[in-house]
């Protein structure tokens, strides 16, 4: 008994249940019940009434059951109740007898409900030891349990549940008809399907906004199949494709171009999600940022101005300075490979003898030579790469002289001369005065003698460099400080016909110079060579950062003190620009006094006085140059600009030009010809009399006969007038009152369903679709059909895959789809405009 | 041709001083400014010339005028090559009642007739290659099933039987597959899209399993027949069926109950699921209409469509599930745009009489129509369309004058001749007629309203005016 009181007890705890329970269960609490009720009778239902109670319980039980079941369990208690009777048939008479007193009682009228028909035999006696004493007792149901374990605590609680549960009395509510269960079940269903249904909603919607469906929808695309496809399917066969793929494949290449490598995609694989977009994100920009850069060298290459071409080499061979300068700190092996590299080059250059002036440009430049200055200097240009390339690395300077010699055997006699002015790479122009000290010096430190072979040797402007090398010729140092002295003067010249060339110049010199923004630039400009160091702040600061590579012991000979001077006073300056062509004089006149000072105290030794002095000067004219502030405050007048030229014209000039105007237009009237025009159309919208006369009709016609006066009034009909017209009150208006019906019948006269303006829909008629306004591209984008089918083609009804793959999509995010989508328009917009303006050009 | 570059030397006199430099300059700009032969010569003989355009708006003057009639020659075109009869397919001893289309092969149809005769039909040689006695009595309707290599036919002898697709060798008899008994006569038949599971409709709705000699489920509310069952061909589960009682009812097979139904003023023949919407049908009415419902809110027809001036016997989608065609007891059939109201063409020939069963070829260019008379005749589903493969400069053409068109759509005269139709006299007149019937009940209703206390009289919408009630 004890291990199923747990499912009596959690049956009637589920009495207040509403919802419909399986059936399984609740067949389950209707044994349980049965049970029950079993127990209760054998014990203390002496009275029918009490197991009515019973069973009235029981259906609190049971309730929400339906209505079969309810029956069922009735019916066994019934059952129940009747072979329990049945046993009862020895103690008839005694039965008898107290029904006769119970219906006697009865009379008495309250207690008859009380009363039972049956009683039991034993009212003492129970096997489950549950005892209802009397006869008007009820037997609890937490009696039935008492025969359990004496836990109290549980026992307890349980009584008290199954109290409440006693006093709650009310009936169930009887279950819902079959029709109104069908109805409710039919509902729940509906619901369910159309929401079901309802997924597809978005992609209606799609279709139905769709510029363009193609169908059969999910047609594998046309066209030619990405290379990865076809490869998936394709095997090697030949042992000549199998080796090239077993080797493709031991090298883990990847076996073709879009596809990544094996450790990419683990580390993809690796990647959560999250991390993996963002990955292939960066795959993509690196990719874009190739495909940006791959681009931006073609446009270079393309460009064919020697200049812009100039200037990149120059940028190249900086940049290649600076790693190669790393290089050389951090990875010293490398860099000796690189010299190595260089090393060869030369070599071939030296067995190829490329630049030998013996090829056929050459040859034609030879001939042009003669007559052409750009020609000349063009092969000397290529004279001079060759020596460059040729040059070997370190050698005494009797080989290269040898060198120059034989190139100039191959060269025509005039090349040599020397040209007066404008020949800077000219070899023999190179020479370099041995007193500039520190820049040799720090020449002698710069640590790469190998950037002549790579840089570009054309320019002809490393003349430091080449000067060190020539440091030796001791014998020619009077003879070349004089070519030094001409030079100079001569690129002061070049200062005053033009600052671009002088640029290039400083760029040559100093690598560096570039990198530190305009103002550096305008520095140096300035400064024209570097021996005058301290022309700005800027050029001192630069000078700084040189003097942070040179060793300190050269910052003695500069002279600190001179330079500190100088400093606050040259700071103004280099904020300057130069502008005019005066200040370009004045800067030239400035170089070449300083020029000359500083070459004293080179020659002479460190005299300071004179450089003061010099320096001094070169104040003052600097300040007379570049203070602008005085000459704007003496030049500030505000000139008044009038609007038109007219406005501030006299008052005889306006009679003037009254006269003029009445002069040209002497013999127009405007009025009068504007009312002969409304009188004209007037008259024109008058009725005419229709004259219906026949001449010779009844009467002898011919020339000069008149039909008779009666016959044409009998035959001229005259026309009701018109209504007035409607600019018959307004003088200086004409309003047409002729309107074209034929064009009318060719015009929309009530503004169609979807537009709400009317501009609207002018708009759409006013743009041109066809081919003679539109470009081919537009044209195939405007007139693309809406729906696109295929011949022959069997259209099947869209598939719930469908509604997955559009429901996956937007889940992994629109924005990509978006882009994605974008981007290929944007390209192509992009391509017509440029096609547009080819076009146009 | 001489480049602005060298007349802007020239005004500007930036060379006055010297003339012979100025000389040289402007050589060396002629001879920057050679044509490249690139832009004006062909790669090979067979390339289309190169025609250099000027898109200059200014060189090309009055384009809305001259679209304008290219758009009205476009549509007077249109309706010259308008020849939508294709050929009729006659052999049948009795009017055709139902078709069927082949899933798989687009040149195979099937037609059963009055007399329970069955033909299996070759589009493109146009010609019955196969005839079977299928039936005592009516072949009601048939259904080839998704694999296609057999179908399904019910007749008024309570069968169903299931036929082999392929024609019996020689010497073989012309035995179906399967026959199956039932209680009562079948009127209609659907089978699943994807599984061996069919429908049948007659005194209530049965889905039956291939292998089954029973049906696994019956679904019937209170109605004694039933005329149309169709399968939802993208929510496979769903049903829907047209019934006597002038209802539509919804049904998904995997419930136990039917869903709902609606009850209409006037009883509905057939319906059509919209294959690309899953969640739209529309169906053919006696009242002379067609309802496009959508499922979920059948309250209210979300389209009537109006046109046809009798019964609507059977309606069909195209498989694009942008237009469905409609047939009817007034000898016509029309196609219906399925957001319009109106029908975008209407098709009839004198010899054709009231057209019973109607379908849409699936790869969307042909109409079928099965009539009375015996004939089985094939339409296109554009009339102005040409067939077979056009070239690209033609398909563009098409193109151009079609966006032309529907540019000009609203324009009176394109208008009027785009939408001028010849009608059999007594489909006008009765067209008239009907007009003037709804003009006259319009009016007697405003005045009704008119002279009624306000509000008592409110105001119903064509939509609603024809549902009766939703039953849950």
């Amino acid at each position: 008994m004890s291990p199923n009181m747990p499912a009596v007890e959690h049956a009637l705890l589920r009495q207040r249940t509403t919802d419909l329970t399986p059936i399984r269960h609740l067949h389950c609490t209707c044994v349980s019940s049965e049970f029950l009720v079993k127990m209760a009778k054998s014990k203390a239902a002496r009275k029918s009434g009490e197991t009515m109670k019973i069973t009235s319980s029981c259906e609190t039980v049971v309730q929400g059951m339906d209505d079969e079941d309810n029956e069922e369990l009735q019916r066994a208690l019934a059952d129940d109740i009747i072979s329990a009777s049945e046993d009862e048939g020895g103690s008839d008479d005694e039965r008898k007898h107290c029904k006769l007193l119970e219906a006697i009682s009865s009379l008495g009228g309250k207690k008859r409900k009380k009363l039972t028909e049956r009683s039991e035999a034993s009212i003492q006696v129970s096997e489950f030891t549950v005892n209802a004493e009397g006869e008007g007792d009820k037997i609890n149901l937490s009696d039935l349990i008492g025969t359990l374990d004496k836990t109290p605590s549980a026992l307890i609680k349980t009584k008290k549940q199954l109290k409440n549960l006693q006093h709650n009395q009310s009936t169930l509510e009887t279950p819902l008809t079959r029709k109104e269960t069908e109805k409710i079940q039919r509902e729940v269903a509906f619901e369910k399907t159309s929401k079901e249904v309802s997924r597809w909603q978005s992609v209606v919607l799609q279709n139905q906004k769709a510029e363009q469906l193609v169908f059969p929808l999910n047609q594998e695309p046309s066209g030619p199949k990405r290379i990865e496809h076809v490869v998936a399917g394709w095997k090697a066969q030949t042992p000549l494709e199998q080796e090239i793929f077993s080797l493709l494949r031991m090298n883990k290449q990847p076996l073709h171009d879009p596809v990544l490598t094996p450790t990419e995609e683990a580390s993809l694989r690796a990647m959560s999600l999250e991390e993996a977009k963002i990955r292939r994100a960066e795959l993509q920009k690196t990719r874009v940022l190739q495909s940006y850069y791959e681009a931006k060298a073609k446009r270079g290459k393309k460009i064919k101005s020697k200049k812009y071409h100039r200037v990149q080499k120059k940028v190249m061979r900086k940049e290649y300075l600076k790693q190669f300068d790393e290089m050389v700190k951090t990875d010293p092996a490398a860099a000796l490979e690189e010299l190595k590299k260089m090393e060869l080059s030369r070599m071939k250059e030296r067995m190829s003898l490329k630049h030998q002036n013996s090829g056929k440009w050459a040859k034609s430049k030879a001939i042009m030579a003669k007559y052409d200055d750009g020609a000349r200097k063009a092969m000397q240009k290529q004279l001079e790469v060759n020596k460059d390339l040729t040059q070997k690395l370190v050698i005494p300077a009797d080989e290269d002289e040898e060198d120059e010699e034989e190139s100039a055997e191959t060269l025509p006699d005039f090349v040599n001369d020397v040209e007066p002015i404008l020949d800077q790479v000219n070899p023999w122009m190179r020479g370099k005065l041995s007193t500039e000290p520190m820049m040799e010096e720090s020449n002698r430190l710069d640590p790469p003698v190998w950037p002549r072979e790579v840089g570009k040797p054309g320019e002809g402007q490393d003349e430091q460099e080449e000067d060190e090398e020539q440091m030796e010729e001791t014998e020619e140092e009077s003879l070349l400080r004089g070519f030094e002295e001409r030079r100079k003067l001569r690129q002061t010249e070049d200062v005053k016909v033009a600052p671009m060339p002088m640029e290039e110049n400083d760029d040559g010199k100093k690598a560096e110079i570039l990198e530190i923004s305009d103002y550096d630039e305008e520095a140096v400009e300035i400064s024209d060579d570097d021996e005058e160091a301290g022309l700005s702040n800027f050029t001192s600061l630069f000078h700084g950062l040189v003097n942070h590579m040179e060793p300190p012991a050269d910052q003695p000979k500069a002279g600190p003190g001179l330079r500190q001077g100088e400093s606050p006073a040259l700071l103004e300056e280099g904020l300057v620009r130069v502008r005019t062509l005066e200040d370009v004089e004045l800067l030239s006149q400035d170089i070449s006094t300083s020029d000359t000072a500083l070459l004293t105290t080179q020659i002479l030794g460190t005299e300071e006085t004179d450089t003061q002095s010099a320096t001094q000067q070169a104040d003052k004219k600097r300040k007379k140059m570049i203070d602008p502030n005085e000459v704007l405050t003496k030049e500030a007048k505000v000139i008044e600009m009038p609007l038109a030229p007219t406005a501030v014209e006299d008052v005889e000039d306006k009679e003037e030009q009254r006269v003029i105007i009445k002069e040209a237009f002497a013999g127009d009237d405007v009025v009068s010809d504007f009312l002969k025009d409304k009188r004209k159309q007037e008259e024109a919208g008058r009725p005419k009399v229709i004259d219906l006369t026949l001449p010779g009709w009844g009467e002898w016609g011919g020339l000069g006969l008149q039909p008779s006066r009666s016959k044409r009034k009998r035959f001229r009909v005259k026309v009701a007038p018109p209504p007035p017209r409607q600019d018959q009150k307004l003088p200086n208006i004409i309003i047409a009152e002729k309107r074209d019906s034929s064009i009318a019948a060719h015009q929309v006269c009530q503004l169609p369903f979807p537009f709400e303006k009317p501009i609207q829909f002018e708009r759409t008629i006013r743009s041109p679709v066809g081919r003679t306004w539109n470009t081919q591209n537009a044209v195939q984008k405007i007139t693309a059909p809406k729906v696109v089918t295929q011949l022959g083609a069997i259209i099947e009804p869209i598939a719930r895959e469908d509604l997955i793959k559009d429901n996956r999509q937007a889940v992994t995010g629109p924005s990509i789809n978006l882009e994605s989508d974008q981007g290929p328009q944007k390209k192509r917009r992009s391509q017509q405009k440029k096609q547009h303006k080819r076009k146009k050009n | 041709m001489v480049s602005p570059k060298i007349f802007g030397n020239v005004l500007s006199g930036r060379c006055k001083r010297n003339q012979q430099t100025h000389f040289r300059q402007i050589r060396a700009d002629i001879a920057l400014n050679i044509r490249n032969p690139d832009d004006y010569v062909r790669e090979t003989k067979l390339d289309i010339q190169r025609v250099p355009r000027n898109y200059d708006p200014s060189l090309h003057p009055f384009e809305v005028p001259r679209e304008y009639t290219r758009a009205l020659n476009a549509t007077k075109l249109e309706r010259v090559f308008a020849k939508p009869f294709l050929a009729s397919l006659d052999g049948h001893r009795d009017g055709v009642n139902c078709m069927a289309k082949h899933p798989k092969s687009l040149s195979t149809m099937l037609s059963g007739s009055c007399d329970g005769e069955l033909k299996v039909w070759n589009l493109t040689k146009r010609e019955c290659v196969r005839t079977l006695q299928a039936h005592e009595g009516f072949v009601r309707g048939m259904v080839v099933r998704f694999c296609g290599t057999s179908f399904f036919t019910v007749g008024d002898d309570k069968t169903i039987k299931q036929w082999k697709m392929e024609t019996p060798g020689y010497g073989e008899e012309e035995e179906p597959l399967n026959t199956i008994l039932g209680k009562s006569v079948f009127t209609s038949i659907d089978h699943h899209q994807k599984e061996g599971v069919f429908v049948t409709c007659g005194q209530q709705v049965d889905i039956w399993d291939e292998q089954r000699s029973s049906p696994i489920r019956s679904f019937s509310w209170g109605v004694d027949s039933f005329s149309c069952v169709r399968f939802n061909p993208v929510e496979t589960e769903l049903l829907a069926s047209c019934a006597s009682d002038r209802s539509i009812v919804l049904y998904d097979m995997r419930e136990a109950t039917p869903l709902k139904k609606v009850i209409m003023n006037m009883r509905s023949n057939t319906l059509c699921w919209n294959p690309m919407e899953a969640y739209n049908f529309t169906c053919s009415n006696e009242d002379y209409n067609l309802y496009t419902y959508d499922m979920r809110y059948l309250d209210k027809p979300f389209t009537v469509h109006m046109d046809h001036v009798s019964a609507v016997l059977d309606v069909d989608y195209s498989p694009t599930g942008k237009e469905f065609v409609s047939a009817s007891f007034d000898k016509t059939i029309r196609i219906f745009p399925k957001d319009s109201g109106h029908s975008r063409e209407v098709y009839h020939t004198k010899r054709m009489q009231h057209v019973i069963s109607i379908k849409w070829s699936s790869d969307n260019k042909y109409i079928l129509s099965a009539s009375d008379e015996m004939n089985i005749r094939l339409w296109k589903a554009n009339a102005a369309e040409k067939l077979g493969l056009l070239a690209p400069r033609e398909k563009a053409a098409v193109n151009y004058s079609q966006k032309l068109k529907e540019k000009f759509q609203h324009h009176p005269q394109i208008r009027r001749i785009s939408h001028h139709r010849h009608l059999p006299k007594s489909i006008y007149s009765q067209t008239k007629e009907l007009r003037v019937m709804k003009e006259a009940r319009r009016r007697k209703e405003r005045n009704v309203r008119k002279h009624s206390k306000p509000g008592s009289m409110p105001v119903v919408t064509e939509k609603e005016k024809h549902v009766v009630t939703v039953v849950k």
